[in-house]
């Protein structure tokens, strides 16, 4: 869905959120709550300027909105791949915008993320994977590396990586097995004003994934693990 | 003695930091929490899963601590590997230690694991927030030949302290990444001396990116670091705002720079072809010339 027609199904004509280069910002209403709204669009790569740009949207609206919602639309091929960004310390830009991000919370803004296309590995990290919650659109699509490219590089063969990831979510791309493995709250079908309404009466303030991926059988793992940390040489 | 940092294990690089046999390993080999992913890929998998934590004493002061090994997997991030690292900042929110240590070295995400690693990662950068937000520091140290990259990157720069080798680089894509997308014109990763100045301590020194640079020896990261446990930078609006001026002013002063010695002769640095030969000592010589010039 691009990112027009999105907007129109969440806040129908009550928002004022407009297109600057592959950045997408501005405000919508729902229900009588003014919302921010901040993303990216046209799978752009997130170069140091973009990273730049989102985290100056989420500045302003702690500095002159305090306690206003935000809703992070995610459509990204992730990272830029260029050496000017790289010379620049690309990764400090994108790391400041996840703190940016991060502040935004901890001032009382509530941050929805919402995957509407694509998101890619680096993109996604201090995006949409920073936000109290994350969902997603059902043909959105959610990916690491394409198997061809993970064959390539890991030296399994691609029958082999294709045959287990139908029963495994651990590696192949699909927003599917983000949900089961609890990056992914849920996916947003039907009505999509309904489907933020209820994020924002739902979404959680702390980190839950783990054990979210845990209860969806997704990622056995991580929650077991966070525990057996935090109980090891502790005298019982 | 000196030991080399960069050609250390991960063990190692622990103990030699840390005060003399204060190390305690937390969810140690003998454990044997292993990846079952790779087990099932039919990969080789490790009984620490690629990351040593425990807690430990540094000059004096209690600290949680985490090294990545590159050794294995080039330090990818996978559940159970991330997850170790979620627990130990949780720990440190718990135990309230001095400081939380991470020696990093990773290529970022495993993608053997790759959904996992990237949803752990995420949990690491939120979970390290919670424990500065708590007022704890956490010191980035990086010098391993792996470097630090992609999801690694990210989480080095949301800590609070930075310190680096010229041998351990930090950045985001790795330079093989970039030739293959954009051409061996768009960096040519088999320059060693291009990428080093590139990614590199020494760039990420002058640039301000790392906040300590020190010669490849495990006694020159624990001064660093202990250096470092006084530095807790709150993260404020007003710090933020200034971090954002900072960025912004960096691409209007050096957007338009091809190279990082195009850089380092716009901060003044003198004699830019010679920086790479430098000793670290001599890099900090030139920091306050290359300041002075930027302000």
């Amino acid at each position: 869905m691009n990112w027009e027609k999105l907007v129109t199904a969440i806040f129908g004509s009550h928002h004022q959120v407009t297109r600057l280069g592959d950045v997408i910002s501005g405000t919508g209403e729902l229900r009588g709550q003014t919302l921010a709204v901040v993303g990216t669009t046209d799978h752009t790569a997130i170069g140091i300027e973009i990273a730049l740009a989102q985290a100056q949207l989420v500045l302003e609206t702690v500095q002159n909105h305090p306690g206003r919602a935000i809703l992070l639309l995610v459509d990204t091929q992730g990272q830029r791949l260029r050496h000017r960004d790289e010379l620049l310390c690309i990764n400090r830009y994108m790391a400041h915008l996840g703190c940016c991000i991060e502040l935004a919370r901890r001032q009382g803004h509530q941050v929805i993320g919402l995957v509407y296309d694509q998101a890619l590995s680096g993109g996604f990290i201090t995006s949409g994977l920073i936000a109290d919650a994350c969902y997603a659109l059902p043909e959105a699509e959610i990916r690491v590396m394409r198997l061809p490219a993970m064959a390539r590089v890991t030296k399994i063969p691609e029958e082999v990586l294709e045959a287990l990831s139908a029963s495994n979510p651990v590696f192949a791309p699909g927003v599917e097995n983000y949900v089961a493995m609890g990056g992914i709250r849920s996916l947003w079908t039907g009505d999509l004003a309904a489907a933020l309404q209820d994020a924002l009466n739902t979404a959680p303030r702390v980190d839950v994934r783990a054990t979210d991926g845990a209860a969806r059988g997704g990622r056995m793992l991580a929650a077991q693990v966070i525990e057996q940390v935090l109980a090891d040489g502790v005298a019982a | 003695m000196k030991h080399s940092f960069a050609e250390s294990t991960a063990r190692m690089r622990v103990n030699h930091l840390l005060d003399n046999g204060s190390f305690h390993e937390i969810l140690g080999p003998a454990r044997r929490v292993v990846s079952p992913h790779l087990a099932l890929l039919g990969v080789p998998f490790s009984f620490d899963d690629g990351v040593v934590i425990g807690s430990g004493i540094l000059n004096g002061q209690p600290v949680l601590i985490a090294a990545q090994e590159g050794e294995f997997m080039g330090g990818g991030v996978g559940e159970v590997h991330g997850a170790k690292l979620v627990g130990l900042f949780r720990r440190a929110l718990r135990d309230r230690p001095s400081a939380v240590v991470v020696l990093a070295e990773s290529g970022g995400v495993r993608l053997h694991e790759a959904n996992a690693g990237l949803i752990a990662v995420s949990e690491v950068m939120r979970a390290l927030l919670d424990v500065r937000a708590a007022g704890i520091a956490v010191l980035m140290l990086i010098g391993g030949a792996n470097g630090c990259f992609g999801g690694m990157g990210l989480i080095a720069r949301c800590a609070d302290y930075v310190v680096m080798s010229d041998i351990g680089r930090m950045s985001m894509s790795g330079p093989e990444v970039i030739e293959s997308s954009h051409g061996v014109e768009e960096f040519d990763s088999r320059d060693r001396a291009l990428v080093w100045r590139t990614t590199g301590g020494k760039h990420r020194y002058l640039m301000d990116d790392c906040d300590a640079l020190v010669e490849d020896d495990i006694e020159a990261f624990r001064q660093a670091a202990i250096e470092g446990l006084r530095h807790t930078r709150p993260l404020t609006l007003q710090a933020l705002l200034q971090e954002h001026a900072l960025l912004t002013n960096r691409i209007t002063d050096f957007g338009d720079c091809k190279d990082a010695t195009d850089i380092w002769q716009r901060l003044g640095v003198p004699n830019t072809s010679q920086v790479t030969d430098l000793e670290a000592a001599q890099v900090q010589v030139l920091k306050p010339l290359a300041t002075a010039e930027a302000l």
